[in-house]
């Protein structure tokens, strides 16, 4: 090939199934994730049509956004949904992780944990946060439930070509300054809409200096930002990651899969359609303010005025966001007070994101009077992070040691938010009712909520005098 | 797919931006195994507000959505798709609309249309200033009008013909299986399969 290419080119010439004129291509699909939410209307299409599951053994299915993440009564609506994907698995021969497995976990934090998730690959999930795949290299797209029908039928996904985008951020990210910050710091300047219609690849030193778990933090919530799909183009720190997975290649496999997946990097010639370059030592922790992702501030600011908003559709925005979220313009950050403390989510619930909250708490005690839970993102997680320790830190400090799920990420199991209660988040939308109805959400790293848990407001592990360790994750 | 040629009908206008996919249909309301009956859940939270726009009498059988930037931002439950159609929406107008609300759009026959933004505002003040205000949306010329108001819009060639024959799209794709197989095979053996384990 002539044409110097970007890693997301490469990766989506590579599946092209069919292309022509006037048409959306169509892609080839090299690993489709299932979960109970957004499946069952999906197999029902299949057996009206009479149709098949074409590649079984390139799909895979988990239970996590409904299941309950502590013993309790269960909702007969959610066991329905659940019995219902166990059906439908059992049915057309694919394999699931149903809750009680432990191989269970959120979807996102399942096909890397197996190493199912590899450089190169198309993957796809009815989940709007599959974008985390893309930590790896993958071109990994949410998708809505006809297109999962159409997948499961045809293993292909009909789409338009979208357009590139480089977000590059350079140079050493300040001390305290986490993955979850540089998202929230891309989100805040290209906006809600900033990445729509395109795929972004995330480039320069500081996103080579994340470790896996904080580069799927960031790729995570590019759909945060509107866009189609996020990526990092693989490199040592992807191999070693993927090395030694259950279902990473092994022996000669693995190094003609090494030849490929180094073949992948952008061109250093190539052209992106939008580029923006962040500077690392711009970045501060952050916290969200209002109810889109976009409306968050460092957490050494205040609560913005709407008037300071020119844009008339903006200063309207924060205007009801500010009601909803019961704030006054000008309050300092760092005196809003959460009720609840929740560390967990697709975006924030891995190993190393556990490690980080942990050390902000070990010998410490959350707030009285503050209700604070930590949900791993696997059953596996779970289980290494007790062979660390990590659970009697959590316990010891006030945390609620759950099984891993969606839990408090959004309103679909029995872990929410009452109305008006504010909690100090480190999932991905603060969305209105998002974590349960009336609820606040401010978006915030791993080690916020930690420190915050402790404080009683909203704080860095710095402020209380505890020092980070170097390899700080999401 | 329903198809698509023209609609003619009086418009809902949501005059905010950023709305996302949790508040066209909340998480709670997606527990259900079947595709319809979503239409009442619409809107969920923002519907117990007696003044809300969905609630006026002025507006009650409204089929065309007019929104704000960004509509359909979130999730990718198509059950908010599902939810608007189900509560008699044909068309949903707005600046800017997610990727992947306006997918599921074209999916289901829904009709995404994006106009400018002064367009959206022109329409938007029109129909809250007169809620009886027929406005067409023709797929066929790409245009939306009302009494005074005309803006025409873009759309891809595909999708436009797939909405108008309201052609179900994994018919079409199988209609190139064998370029499929042929991919299939081709495929390199250290790709990983759900069900080998190593």
């Amino acid at each position: 090939m002539t044409t110097a290419t970007t890693l997301s080119q490469k990766v989506w010439d590579q599946h092209l199934v069919h292309r022509a004129e006037g048409e959306p291509d169509l892609l080839y699909v090299d690993l489709h994730l299932v979960h109970e939410v957004t499946s069952a209307q999906a197999f029902d299409g299949l057996r009206l049509a009479e149709r098949t599951v074409r590649r079984p053994d390139l799909t895979v299915a988990t239970m996590d956004h409904n299941v309950p993440t502590a013993p309790g009564p269960e909702d007969p609506v959610s066991v329905r949904q659940m019995e219902a994907l166990a059906r439908n698995c059992a049915e057309f021969g694919i394999e699931l992780y149903p809750t009680g497995h432990i191989g269970q976990g959120i979807v996102h934090v399942i096909g890397p944990q197996m190493g199912l998730t590899q450089p190169g690959l198309v993957i796809v999930c009815g989940d709007s946060h599959t974008s985390t795949h893309g930590a790896f290299g993958a071109l990994a797209f949410g998708i809505g439930t006809s297109e999962v029908e159409h997948v499961l039928a045809t293993q292909t996904l009909s789409q338009p070509t979208p357009g590139s985008m480089a977000v590059t951020v350079d140079g050493d990210l300040p001390p305290g300054v986490t993955a979850k910050d540089v998202i929230l710091g891309v989100i805040a300047r290209i906006g809600t809409g900033g990445g729509v219609g395109h795929v972004i690849e995330y480039r320069g030193s500081a996103i080579r200096s994340l470790s896996m778990e904080g580069r799927m933090t960031v790729c995570n919530m590019s759909i945060e930002a509107g866009a189609r799909a996020g990526m990092v183009a693989p490199d040592d720190t992807t191999f070693a990651y993927v090395e030694g997975r259950s279902h990473a290649p092994k022996g000669a496999a693995w190094e003609r899969a090494l030849d490929h997946w180094r073949s992948l990097g952008t061109d250093p010639d190539a052209a992106f359609d939008r580029e923006v370059r962040i500077d690392a030592w711009e970045l501060t922790p952050y916290v969200s303010w209002g109810t889109n992702p976009a409306q968050t501030v460092s957490i050494d600011g205040a609560v913005p005025d709407p008037a300071s908003f020119e844009d008339p559709i903006r200063r309207e925005s924060a205007e009801r966001a500010l009601a909803y979220m019961a704030l006054r313009p000008g309050t300092a950050i760092r005196d809003i007070r959460p009720d609840t403390v929740f560390i967990g989510s697709c975006t924030n619930s891995r190993i190393e994101d556990l490690r980080v909250a942990a050390d902000v708490l070990r010998g410490r005690r959350v707030r009285d009077g503050l209700r604070a839970m930590v949900v791993p993102g696997s059953m596996l997680v779970k289980a290494q992070a007790e062979r660390e320790g990590l659970d009697q830190v959590f316990r010891a400090a006030g945390f609620d040691w759950r099984d891993a799920g969606c839990s408090m990420c959004l309103g679909m199991n029995p872990d929410q938010l009452s109305p008006g209660e504010r909690c100090a988040s480190t999932s991905n939308r603060n969305f209105e009712g998002r974590q349960g109805k009336g609820g606040r959400t401010h978006l915030v790293s791993p080690a916020v909520a930690a420190a915050t848990a402790i404080a009683g407001h909203f704080c860095t592990p710095a402020d209380l005098g505890i020092e980070r360790r170097a390899a700080d994750g999401g | 797919m329903q198809p698509f040629t023209t609609h003619t009908g009086t418009a809902l206008p949501l005059d905010r931006s950023d709305v996302d996919t949790d508040q066209i249909i909340p998480a709670e309301y997606l527990k259900r195994i079947e595709r319809t009956g979503f239409g009442p859940f619409l809107f969920a939270e923002w519907r117990k507000d007696p003044g809300f726009v969905l609630n006026r009498p002025a507006h009650a059988g409204a089929s065309i959505l007019v929104a704000g930037p960004n509509f359909g931002s979130g999730s990718s439950r198509e059950h908010a798709v599902w939810a608007l159609e189900d509560a008699g929406f044909r068309a949903v107008i707005a600046p800017s609309l997610a990727d992947i609300f306006r997918m599921n759009c074209t999916k289901v026959g829904l009709l995404p249309v994006r106009l400018p933004p002064d367009a959206v505002r022109r329409l938007m003040d029109a129909v809250t200033g007169d809620p009886t205000t027929r406005v067409t949306v023709d797929l066929e010329a790409k245009a939306v009008s009302a009494p005074g108001f005309h803006a025409a819009f873009d759309i891809d060639d595909f999708t436009r013909w797939r909405l108008l024959e309201g052609l179900d799209d994994i018919g079409l794709s199988l209609r190139h299986e064998e370029a499929i197989t042929a991919f299939e095979a081709a495929r390199p053996s250290f790709l990983p399969t759900a069900t080998r384990s190593g």
